[in-house]
This record gives C-alpha cells, structure tokens and sequence, in this order.
C-alpha cells in the first residue's frame, strides 16, 4: 500500500506550505498564463528544498519519522515477504502476546522464523500490542520460537519496533528484566544464523531482548538508543522539552550506531521515509537480508561470530 | 590508593577519632546518623560493627564495594583485577554537565575509579571471584567499564574454573555512554552464557538498589539468586510504573521480599549471614566434592517356571 496524502511532520512545514501555494497557482493558471515562469521557479525551489530537508535531517526529524503513524510495521513486512506466512503463537505457558509476532515463511530461496514486535495501527489494535511494548510473556514466545527454528536449522530475522519493555506492576511481577536477560543468555548460544533489522524504534532492553544477533541492520531513519530521548531528557536535563539534546548527545540515528560500530548495514528508505512506499521499502529490506543471509552462510562458527561481535564493544582507557 | 593502604588508613582514622575528646558539630554529626526506616539515634561506629545494618529494626543501610569486600572476603585474601580500566567519553557526551566532569566529580565523591570493583579472594576459605559494585560511583551505573570489568571476572572464572559471586547495586545503564551502555548487557549475558555451559557456578546478590540494564542482564542470570533484605530489586522504577499505569503500587513492591514471594529470587539473606551462606553454597556445588556411588542393585534370576 502506498499512503494517500499525509499530513506533514513538523519538518516538513516549509515544503508542505510552498506546494500549497504551487497548487494554488497552478488552479490559477489556465485565466492566467503569465504565471508559468512563476510556478516554473517555484517547483525549482522545491526541489531544492525538498533536497535540502531529507538531505539534513536531524535526529529528532528521523526520530518524527520512525515513528510516523503510517510506518509500515512488522506485519506488513511479513505480509509482502511472503503472503502465505504461518503465525505461531504463544508461550506455551498461559498467555500469548499480540505484541510479539513470530512466524515461519519463504523469504527468497531461505526458509526462515521472523520474529518482531507488533504496533497497532488504530486504537483497538495499539491497546491490544500495548503501544508495541511486549510483556515478559512476549519475550518467552520469542525465545520458544528462537528454540523451535535452532532444532530445524532455520535462520531466525527480527524486527524491531519497540519504544522499550513496559513499565507496568504485572510486567515486574512477571519478571521481565528476567526474560530480557534469559534471552540475550540464549540468544548469545543459538546454533543458526540470527539478523536483526530495527524497522522503527529500537527502544533499548526492550530491543535489545530479540537484537543480540549475528548481523544487525536499521533503516535509514530508524533510531536505537539506550533509553527513549523523552526518558533520557527528564533525567539528565529535567526538562522534558530537551527532546531535540537528548536526541543529538545520545547518537540515535542510524549513521551513528554505524560510526559507533554497533551495526553493520543501513537499509535506505524511499524519499521522506519508509510510510511514502510500503512496497518498495519491504522489497529492500528483504533484499537486504537475504544479502547478509548469504553472507553469514560463509562463516564456519555462528555462536562465536556473534560473541565476538558483542564481545568488542565498549570503549575505554585500559 | 591501594586497596590494603585504603583498608589499613581507615583503621588508623577510626583510632584517631575514638582518641579524640572534644567535639564540633561536624564531628559530631559524623558520629551520630538517624535510622533512615526507625528514626533511632545510630552511633556511626556501633553501625559499622553491626555492617550498617540497624541493630533496632535491621534496616540494612546501603554500603559501598570496598566495605562490601572487606566483609566477604577473608582478611588480606582480595587482589584487584583489572584497577586500572577507566572510562573515555565515546559519544562525547553533554547534558547540564559534560559526561568527563561527571566522571571526576563521582571520582571525588567516592574515592573510586568506576562504579565496580572486581578481583579474586577467598570466602572463609574457598577461592572465588568476586564483584561488588558501587552505588555511590555514579549511581553505580553500567557504561563500558563496568561492561568490560564484569565480562574480565566472567572469564577469569572461566579460565580458573572458580564460583563467581557478583554483589550488584546499580541505577540501570549509564546513559551517557548511550548505545554502547545497552550492549554491555549483550557483553555480559553472553559471557555467562559461556560460564553457564562450564558448570562454573555463579551466585548473584541483589542489594539496595539494582534496577534497568543491570537487573535486565547479569543480575538476573544467577544460578543462585540472593537479595539482602529490604533491598529495591526491579527493571523499571516505582515512579515510572505509577506514572505509566496511573495508580499507586503496594508499599513493598519491588523489595527483596516482595521479589521472593512472586518467585524470583532464590532466598532472602541478612547480611551477617551473607559468607557463611555463600560458603555452603559453594561446597553443595563443589565439583571436586564426589557424589556417593550408585549402589550395585542384586540382580535375581528371572523364574522361567
Ligand atoms: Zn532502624
């Protein structure tokens, strides 16, 4: 699906406004063909400045971006990788969670298990994958399907969108800082190949609960952090307007957890964002991972490619 | 400082102050502290002969790595691992403050170098590796360093086959280390894992408080799981949760107690009874302690007819 006319991010004002004005020109023009160089300049001009605003973006526009309301969400993808996907679902110890999908499908010539956090897109469904928060429940579902595609030799993708765990009294209750943790414990120990591709928000435990993986990918205006810029601008600055400082000091965007030497590949999205073409940007991503897929194939010991990976960062004076 | 000249000054001082007669009010307050859960009027010197723990309700007041160690361990039994390991600003990071000010203003405030401390010592007698960490070094957050330390004493315990004991009192991951601060619990976590497949045993012991990435990795990945009493043991914090769910929580949500009653903690230790506790832990796991046989069972012939 292709989005029809969007309203525009705050970013986007200044294009939104002089297209307003082109339009209006434009209406004009048959009673009025003196205005053709006029409007001919000003599609020049926004061209430019179309170029100029997607050619800068800032953190916080990218952050606007990943999580636009009609960002495709992992559901999407799976539905355009492979329309004939079979869902899998539960724990298989009381509860299963809408939030966590999991699912086994053709993705090219692999037969493989993606799972990934699910966002709603109307309120029903945002309530019922709880704003894309798993509990502790969904990340016990992921690591019973992590197991089910190791026995079968299935390499394993994930996508995340997540703003983090929830901050809920059953989400405690339930232990869930133990069920992020078991999971990176036997996440770190599968014996197939596991790429992450961070979709949306890579919002940290959270994420990081199906993102120890072999290869890690994000799309171009994804962001992953270690907390959620409004988190981190309450704490640090005490003002919850610091948005924009605690997005630029925690280096969240794409590039930068490249630079950092946290990923290792960024997926480009059409112009303005992935919501402007779900199509074109599911076809990428799935080009993108069956490239790493077949990259991954070529090493001998998957446990200790991954290991190694994690095993190197950190930055400090010894 | 060495940690022996840090142990062997402190003795002196304390000398000191008990020769001294007459006191300002500085001194004064120094000497005197209120129970932070009684109210009850503490004499400062009473308190740390009683491990900080108030001999009137038991309230156990929050302790630092070095007092921590100097109690596990046998006396003179601790040498340091990696001491020199220090953190860099990676992201170059700037809040109110710039992250390398912080980073000297902790230093000042707790004499310490990061917010762990890492080594190997004996436990009334038995050989282990040891980590406490700090809550007074910036809120005894996780960034590279302690990443790093922690994943060392993992794989020391590995090479040495030694029990690993970690002491975790922590605020979560340190943010101004941002993505780097999060992936040192894939770090951790994976280094276990390695620990785990060993059969090396490694006891995790939860103390006031430890919260977010810290409780998300190691902290919860103990074979054994021990939290002092009293102690705040979460992934996300009680303000957090009020404000999310937008009702008040139970007074003792979240506490040790609170934690074993909902299963996820092994058992709930005083800290007096904390060695002696880990030491008979560690001989119910002994590897080189044998298991009885299984005895022979006589075999009778089947009857035909
Ligand atoms: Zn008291």
């Amino acid at each position: 699906m292709t989005t029809g006319k969007l309203p525009p991010l705050e970013f986007e004002l200044p294009l939104a406004n002089l297209n307003t004005q082109i339009e209006a020109l434009e209406r004009q023009l048959p009673n009025n063909p003196a205005l053709e160089q006029e409007i001919f300049e000003l599609h020049k001009q926004y061209d430019n400045l179309k170029r100029s605003i997607y050619g800068n973006l800032r953190a916080i526009d990218r952050l606007a971006i990943a999580r636009h309301p009609q960002r495709p969400y992992t559901r999407d993808y799976l539905d355009r990788f492979d329309p004939d996907w079979i869902e899998l679902h539960g724990d298989r110890h009381g509860v299963d969670d809408p939030a966590m999908v999991c699912g086994l499908l053709k993705l090219g010539d692999y037969r493989v298990l993606i799972v990934g956090t699910q966002k709603g897109r109307n309120i029903r469904e945002k309530q019922l994958c709880n704003f894309g928060m798993p509990q502790p429940e969904g990340y016990r579902k992921a690591l019973r399907c992590f197991k089910h595609a190791e026995k079968f030799n299935l390499p394993i993708v994930t996508l995340i969108d997540t703003p983090g765990a929830y901050p809920g009294m059953t989400a405690e209750e339930h232990n869930q800082a133990q069920a992020i943790a078991y999971n990176l414990f036997e996440l770190a120990n599968l014996k197939v190949p596991i790429i992450s591709v961070i979709l949306g928000e890579g919002g940290s435990g959270g994420a990081l609960a199906i993102g120890l993986t072999n290869t890690i990918l994000m799309l171009e205006n994804s962001v992953y952090s270690v907390i959620s810029p409004e988190g981190c601008a309450s704490i640090l600055w005490r003002q919850p307007t610091k948005v924009q400082e605690a997005c630029e000091s925690m280096k969240i965007t794409a590039q930068e957890n490249k630079d950092l030497g946290i990923i290792d590949d960024i997926i480009e999205e059409p112009l303005g964002g992935a919501h402007h073409n779900w199509n074109l940007i599911a076809k990428t991503t799935q080009n993108y991972i069956i490239k790493h897929l077949d990259k991954l194939n070529l090493e001998n010991d998957i446990v200790e490619h991954r290991t190694r990976k994690f095993r190197k960062i950190g930055c400090f004076k010894d | 400082m060495d940690l022996k000249d840090w142990f062997a000054n402190r003795k002196k001082n304390n000398e000191t102050a008990q020769a001294k007669q007459i006191l300002s009010t500085e001194e004064y307050c120094a000497l005197w502290i209120s129970c932070f859960q009684c109210r009850e009027l503490l004499y400062t010197r009473d308190l740390r002969q009683n491990l900080q723990v108030c001999p009137k309700c038991h309230y156990h007041f929050r302790i630092g790595a070095l007092d921590r160690i100097e109690h596990l361990s046998d006396a003179n039994s601790f040498c340091e691992t990696e001491a020199n390991l220090i953190s860099s600003d990676p992201l170059k990071f700037f809040d109110t403050l710039s992250y390398e000010d912080r980073l000297k203003e902790a230093n000042q405030k707790s004499g310490l170098k990061e917010a762990i401390i890492t080594g190997t010592c004996t436990i009334q007698g038995r050989p282990t590796c040891l980590a406490a960490m700090d809550f007074g070094y910036f809120g005894g957050s996780m960034g590279s360093v302690v990443g790093e330390k922690i994943t060392r004493i993992i794989e020391l315990a590995l090479e040495q086959r030694l029990p690993l004991i970690i002491i975790s009192s922590s605020g979560g991951a340190r943010m101004q280390e941002g993505i780097l601060s999060l992936m040192q619990l894939a770090k951790t976590s994976a280094a276990l894992k390695k620990l785990h497949d060993s059969a090396i045993l490694y006891i995790s012991v939860l103390t006031e408080p430890t919260f977010g990435g810290v409780t998300a990795s190691f902290a919860m990945l103990g074979d054994i799981i021990i939290a002092e009493p009293g102690a705040r043991i979460g992934f996300a914090g009680r303000r957090v949760i009020e404000q999310t769910i937008r009702q008040k929580l139970p007074a003792d949500f979240q506490t040790a107690e609170y934690l074993l009653k909902h299963g996820q903690i092994d058992m709930v230790i005083e800290r007096a009874k904390l060695p002696q506790t880990i030491a008979n832990l560690i001989d119910l796991h002994s590897l080189d302690c044998h298991q009885p046989k299984p005895k022979a069972i006589a075999k009778t012939p089947l009857k035909t007819h």
